[in-house]
């Protein structure tokens, strides 16, 4: 199912989507779908299932180290398609958020097939860029599945129209330029990137990295139609990581607090 | 055959495997664009090009001799030139690329240039030219290798430079370069990436190359005005592949010569403990391109091991990839234990202590010297690049000889 509808429903509610990314297998495979479920109980619209990588260049250490140590327990590719079949079986779109090795090495379309078949939305693509992704244009074309490209402060306008028209489903804005991980404030980099993205499509234009609370996601979803969390709640995990129960609790409050956000934004 | 990458950045013909591309973030893009209009309008500017020959000249002891090793083609049974670049400043070829990319990086207006390092010999040559330019230096290095180089990290600092040590994934190359992509996400305005090897997104594989191509250039000149002819093969060792492609280039059209690179083989290819990325990898990305890659099924990289610090990476620079697949270079691994033999025969037979890195480079010629011969005739000559000293591995060296331990002394030669 695509993320167009989750934003359809957002927009028609007045408030920007809140959009969840935990890594697959993290803090094992079962707990990473019991967490995802949590999430989109308490108000995620959007699920980010990560697959985790050995070389994540575009994560900050928190990020990194839930990679790490889903790897270190053994999670496979196949495991994040039974994790992304689980949490599309709430009802939420799911989107799988994936450095570029992986899905090379499982084979493009065959990746493309299994998304789809577990039910997934389509791809975040972070480390490579439409130029050198028309293998992936074509698979999930095939498939129908939602291409998420990123803009970042520093693309040029030709680069903003040359990704935003290969993207469907919507167009994932970096707020910083830097890698993922809570910040303390937003980013004054965002709005400006939001406009410029804009002039080039009429998709969602989502905005990621650093944003951790209910205010900082506020002061995104004036600007933006959709805001992405991620170190946030994988912080949260790691900071509960003897006590699962009460991660689970702490990890429904952040949603809301969130959610709060996008909706006074 | 072309050996230059097209315009994407990619080696190889466009109907068969393309090595190679720029497989990167969206925000790393400007900077990598901004980057090889720069190299490349650098290059096309005799002043550019005079001035980086200049330093090299006056400031790197360049160019490095080309010397016969008399008593190891005694052992060795053919003959051998040694390309020493073990003599130049900071005491390897690294000292080219740096030397080139932070002329290029004064001439972009950047005051900030960040490094990976493995060995260290990248660190401490990036916090060399930041010391003679006047720039401010960051050299990533994973944890393990502060350890096993930490004469290195003590140069470094000398020099001026900030070492982080990195701690995530397998501590060692790959993730350094992880670390300084990151940085180089952050600060990419005013910061410059000075990357150490000829792997990485375009333009680093073909901007890297030309800034060490004259080890080649350098290399076949003093090979014609000293003997009168062309070797019969040119061999170095292959971590990233930087001083091999500043060697194979000039050669690449030479059809007579060979060209050999040696990988780093670990406890042996049979074994899991290894870098023999061409080897024993295969076809996927990483860190920007389309490569030879030590992975595992679902394209996880794989822990590398080598000896060498600066050999223990798991993936390889494209144009060798290219270089492999074509059939114009044979690429084969060394071990830890026949380089080690070959550091101690160098040291013994001419006096030279190469790095660890160059010894396997000595392995190998000394392998394929039977082979050589047999296909050239009694007079075959090797050109072996000598990429470095041997000073920065002595630690490992005491460890492996057992050196001042007892009082025999005797070292396998
Ligand atoms: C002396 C020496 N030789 C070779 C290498 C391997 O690098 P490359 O394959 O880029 O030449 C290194 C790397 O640190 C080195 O220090």
């Amino acid at each position: 199912m695509s993320v167009a509808r989750a934003f359809e429903t957002a927009r028609a509610e007045g408030r920007a989507a809140l959009i969840g990314y935990l890594p697959a297998g993290f803090p094992d495979i079962d707990g990473s779908i019991s967490a995802m479920r949590t999430m989109v109980e308490s108000g995620c619209d959007v699920i980010e299932v990560g697959l985790p990588y050995t070389d994540p260049v575009m994560d900050g250490p928190t990020i990194q180290t839930a990679a790490q140590q889903a790897l270190e327990g053994g999670v496979r590719t196949r495991d994040v398609f039974r994790v992304v079949e689980a949490v599309a079986g709430t009802g939420a779109p799911t989107v799988v958020m994936t450095y570029w090795n992986p899905v090379e090495r499982y084979g493009v379309e065959r990746f493309a097939a299994d998304l789809a078949s577990a039910g997934g939305a389509g791809l975040i693509t972070p480390d490579i860029t439409p130029d050198f992704g028309q293998e992936w244009v074509a698979a999930a074309d095939a498939h129908d599945l939602d291409k998420i490209f990123l803009v970042a402060p520093s693309s040029t306008d030709e680069r903003i129209a040359m990704t935003t028209a290969e993207c469907r489903g919507f167009v994932y804005a970096t707020a910083v330029m830097g890698v993922t991980g809570a910040r303390k404030a937003t980013s004054d980099l965002a709005g400006p990137l939001v406009a410029r993205a804009r002039r080039t499509t009429d998709l969602p234009v989502a905005v990621g990295l650093g944003v951790s609370n209910g205010d900082q996601a506020a002061e995104i979803a004036t600007i933006a139609d959709g805001v992405i969390v991620g170190s946030a709640f994988v912080r949260t995990l790691l900071d509960h990581a003897s006590d699962p129960a009460a991660g689970l609790a702490a990890l429904s409050e952040l949603p809301r607090d969130l959610a709060g956000g996008v909706r006074r934004g | 055959m072309s050996f230059e990458a097209d315009g994407a950045g990619f080696f190889g013909s466009a109907d068969g495997q393309r090595w190679g591309g720029r497989f990167m973030p969206e925000a790393l893009v400007a900077a990598l664009d901004e980057l090889d209009v720069a190299w490349r309008e650098a290059m096309a500017d005799p002043r550019f090009v005079a001035d980086f020959d200049a330093i090299l000249r006056e400031y790197a002891g360049l160019p490095s001799s080309l010397y016969y090793a008399e008593r190891l083609s005694e052992k060795a049974g053919v003959r051998i030139l040694l390309k020493r670049e073990d003599l130049n400043h900071t005491g390897a070829h690294k000292i080219r690329n740096v030397l080139g990319q932070a002329l290029l990086t004064k001439r972009m207006g950047k005051t900030r240039v960040i490094a990976e390092t493995g060995a260290g010999q990248h660190g401490v040559a990036s916090a060399t030219a930041a010391a003679y330019f006047g720039l401010d230096c960051t050299v990533y290095m994973g944890a393990v290798d502060t350890r096993r180089q930490a004469l290195n990290v003590a140069r470094m600092n000398l020099l001026g430079a900030k070492v982080i040590p990195v701690d995530s994934g397998s501590a060692t190359l790959k993730d350094a370069i992880n670390e300084a992509l990151r940085d180089w996400v952050a600060s990419v305005d005013h910061t410059a990436y000075l990357f150490g090897t000829a792997a990485g997104p375009h333009p680093f594989p073909s901007m890297v190359r030309d800034f060490c191509r004259g080890i080649g250039d350098e290399a076949r000149q003093q090979s014609l005005d000293q003997f009168g002819r062309l070797p019969d093969a040119v061999a170095a060792c292959v971590g990233g592949g930087s001083n091999a492609i500043g060697l194979f280039t000039a050669f690449l059209d030479d059809a007579d010569v060979d060209v050999y690179g040696f990988e780093a083989g670990g406890d042996g290819v049979d074994t899991d403990r290894h870098a023999a990325t061409i080897h024993a990898g295969e076809s996927g990305v990483l860190h920007g391109a389309r490569t030879y890659v030590l992975q595992d099924e679902d394209g996880q990289t794989v822990e590398s091991h080598s000896i060498s610090a600066g050999l223990d990476y798991p993936g390889v620079g494209p144009q060798h990839a290219h270089l492999a697949q074509s059939g114009r270079a044979k690429y084969l691994p060394v071990t830890d234990a026949e380089a080690m033999d070959a550091l101690a025969l160098l040291s013994r037979t001419e006096g030279i202590i190469p790095a660890i890195e160059s010894a396997h480079a000595v392995a190998g010629a000394l392998r394929i010297a039977d082979e050589v011969k047999a296909a050239k005739g009694p007079d075959a000559t090797i050109l072996v690049n000598l990429s470095g000293r041997g000073d920065k591995d002595m630690e490992t060296a005491i460890d492996w000889f057992h050196l001042g331990e007892t009082d025999d002394q005797e070292v396998r030669a």
